[in-house]
């Protein structure tokens, strides 16, 4: 049959991708590859730690070389089978997705180098660096995915990697929780399939530039409110907002510790940054309609995640409510829509990621040195290791958002916007969600660190590959505390660039605007 | 066409939040199931159900040359089967695993992992 060319020019790409724009598609490739690889090598323990860390590291580096290229030259844009779109599925990196990308990478190296010494044989035989690196499949493309059928399906692979750390040496207790995480989650991801079945039948396409396009072309007779609400009710639920957040305090505290630090990382925050291509890039005006409904639960999620801290004993439980309260301040800075709002949730989002990882590391740590999670029975750490206290400090005061430290800077952008027009009422929920964190988290330092131990300490040291990714996550928050300029000016361009996807759009589109 | 669907679609989406609202965890497990199902069905009804014209290109045209079925949905919904199907079978497991360990498939009764009787922190040294 006789093929017009010039038809098969419209309909297919025809030159060679750029070798400047594969880093696209590489750190989800990359990850699948290895997590393939570890899976053949199951059975042998030792090897994995030895794969699976360089590996990360490369993952980190593709990363950082893609966040280079974006910077540098704007959103870029690959299509699957060389379709052109919206027909083929689209990878296309934009700046927000690309920090994610990488905070995400950084905080799973760091696991992995925090898993050498805390997962122990059976741990890696249940396949713990297989499960991390497919995980971070599921991460990678959910960051950097342009097609919102596509972004479903690596939630799911993500959701089904978590199941496998999560339930990895199948207590009783983790079993408990597992249960609890895997059905609310599923649900939630059920949730956003059913939005995006909508979407499909609403504009007839998946790919989120056209979605955004059409919807500004013309959104006076479709049914985009529902849309918008469906997804924040589903996104919510992934990232644990309050009145969907009850699955995350059930089962935070049950796997492995270094699992519970990823997870703390990772996974909430994917939903975070779902939230804000849906909300912010697709459906702006939604978001504006919705912006006072959002705030409210913003401001419920913050209280009832610092509340609940100050209510637990179990500190690995205490953290699962830190991070609620973390994520309530991402969603005011969602629900204030301005470019210093949205910059603030992007930048908390990122200091979320390597202070929540690095918070359940000191807890694991904590635990081991004082053999125990509890706060009736923990004491005495101070005199057990003066540096693992000091980096403690340094997180908790991160966390709680105080100056010098990486909380400070997005917690002031909120408050900030929040003042600008007008809603003091956030800024004092911001405030008052940091004063009762610092009461929380102080507490822990003085019954846990300061306070004398009740009966003699397990004689344990802290292995160095416990210890390094601990002080390295912590150097960062001090660094881009003391030094946030570069990261400010950073996350107000993805800010930016979520708002108004002009460049986003003519990436995907090229030769359309 | 669409109508009797949407209406299917309602009965399977009203059966499936009515299991999952039970306590015990089998009957959640088929909610989600049937939750899986009606999501299918949703996706097929909003691709337009046109029947009788398979989406095929007649030779020497490139373009369709007339109104054909939409063939995206039955690639969704696949995906969707398949991801839908390895959970369940996951989940399966997991709640078999459940009833081993704890000894019950009442939700109310699992409390490992946050048992009632937890201590508050303590006030003081």
């Amino acid at each position: 049959m006789a093929v017009n060319p010039q038809d098969l020019s419209a309909a297919l790409v025809t030159t060679p991708v750029a070798t400047a724009d594969w880093p696209v598609v590489l750190p989800p490739a990359w990850c699948i590859l290895v997590g393939a690889v570890l899976l053949m090598l199951r059975k042998s323990l030792h090897v994995q730690g030895w794969i699976a860390v360089p590996a990360l590291a490369v993952l980190v580096a593709l990363d950082a070389l893609l966040l280079a290229h974006v910077a540098a030259n704007g959103p870029v844009t690959m299509v699957m089978g060389r379709w052109l779109p919206p027909f083929g599925i689209a990878f296309t990196a934009d700046l927000t997705g690309v920090l994610f990308a990488l905070s995400g990478a950084v905080v799973a190296l760091a696991g992995g180098v925090h898993a050498l010494a805390d997962i122990d044989g059976s741990g890696r035989r249940y396949g713990f660096y297989p499960f991390l690196l497919l995980l971070m499949a599921g991460v990678s493309g959910a960051f950097l995915t342009g097609d919102i059928f596509n972004l479903y399906v690596w939630f799911e692979v993500l959701l089904i990697s978590s199941f496998g750390l999560i339930t990895l040496g199948s207590e009783p207790r983790q079993i408990d929780g597992a249960i609890k995480y895997a059905f609310l989650n599923l649900i939630a991801t059920t949730l956003f399939l059913i939005a995006t079945g909508y979407l499909y039948g609403v504009f007839g396409t998946l790919n989120m530039a056209d979605i955004a396009a059409k919807a500004a072309a013309g959104r006076e007779h479709l049914p985009l409110m529902t849309l918008a609400t469906l997804y924040l009710l589903a996104f919510g639920m992934k990232a644990a907002a309050f009145p969907v957040n009850f699955w995350l305090p059930a089962s935070y505290h049950t796997p492995k510790v270094v699992v519970s630090a990823l997870f703390a990382g990772l996974l909430t925050k994917v939903g975070i940054y779902a939230l804000l291509r849906t909300l912010v890039m697709l459906f702006p005006v939604e978001r504006e309609a919705l912006s006072f409904v959002i705030a409210l639960i913003a401001v419920a999620t913050m209280l009832v995640g610092a509340l609940g801290a100050l209510g637990q004993s179990d500190i690995r439980r205490l953290l699962g409510y830190v991070v609620i309260s973390g994520i309530g301040v991402m969603l005011a800075g969602l629900s204030l829509g301005s470019p210093g709002g949205i910059g603030g949730a992007i930048f908390y989002a990122l200091h979320s990621m390597v202070v929540m990882t690095a918070l359940y590391m000191a807890a694991g740590l904590a635990g081991r040195l004082a053999g125990s999670f509890d706060l009736n029975r923990l004491g005495g750490l101070y005199t057990r290791s003066a540096l693992f206290s000091a980096l403690s400090l340094v997180l908790f005061f991160a966390v709680s958002g105080l100056p010098p430290f990486s909380g400070f800077w997005p917690k002031v952008m909120v408050a900030k916007a929040a003042i600008d027009i007008g809603a003091w009422w956030l800024t004092a929920a911001v405030f008052l969600t940091g004063f009762l964190t610092t009461i929380a988290l102080g507490r822990v330092f003085l019954l846990a660190y300061w306070r004398p131990a009740a009966d003699a300490l397990p004689a344990v040291a802290i292995p160095a590959s416990a210890l390094l990714p601990l002080a390295a996550l912590t150097a960062l928050t001090v660094v881009f505390g003391l030094f946030p300029e570069a990261l400010l000016s950073t996350v107000q361009h993805a800010a930016e660039g979520l708002s108004d996807p002009r460049a986003y759009l003519g990436s995907v589109f090229p030769g359309v605007n | 066409m669409e109508v009797p669907f949407i209406l299917l679609v309602g009965l399977f989406f009203a059966a499936a939040v009515y299991l999952m609202l039970s306590k015990f965890l089998v009957r959640v497990l088929l909610g989600v199931v049937l939750l899986g199902n009606a999501v299918n069905l949703l996706l097929f009804t909003n691709g337009r159900i046109l029947r009788e014209v398979p989406p095929i290109i007649p030779a020497g045209h490139d373009v369709p040359a007339t109104l054909t079925a939409n063939p995206l949905p039955q690639a969704l919904i696949l995906t969707a089967i398949v991801i839908s199907f390895s959970f369940f079978a996951f989940l399966l497991v997991l709640v078999y695993r459940a009833y081993q360990d704890l000894g019950t498939d009442n939700g109310n009764e699992m409390r490992l992992a946050e048992p009632e009787d937890e201590p508050l922190p303590p006030t003081g040294y």
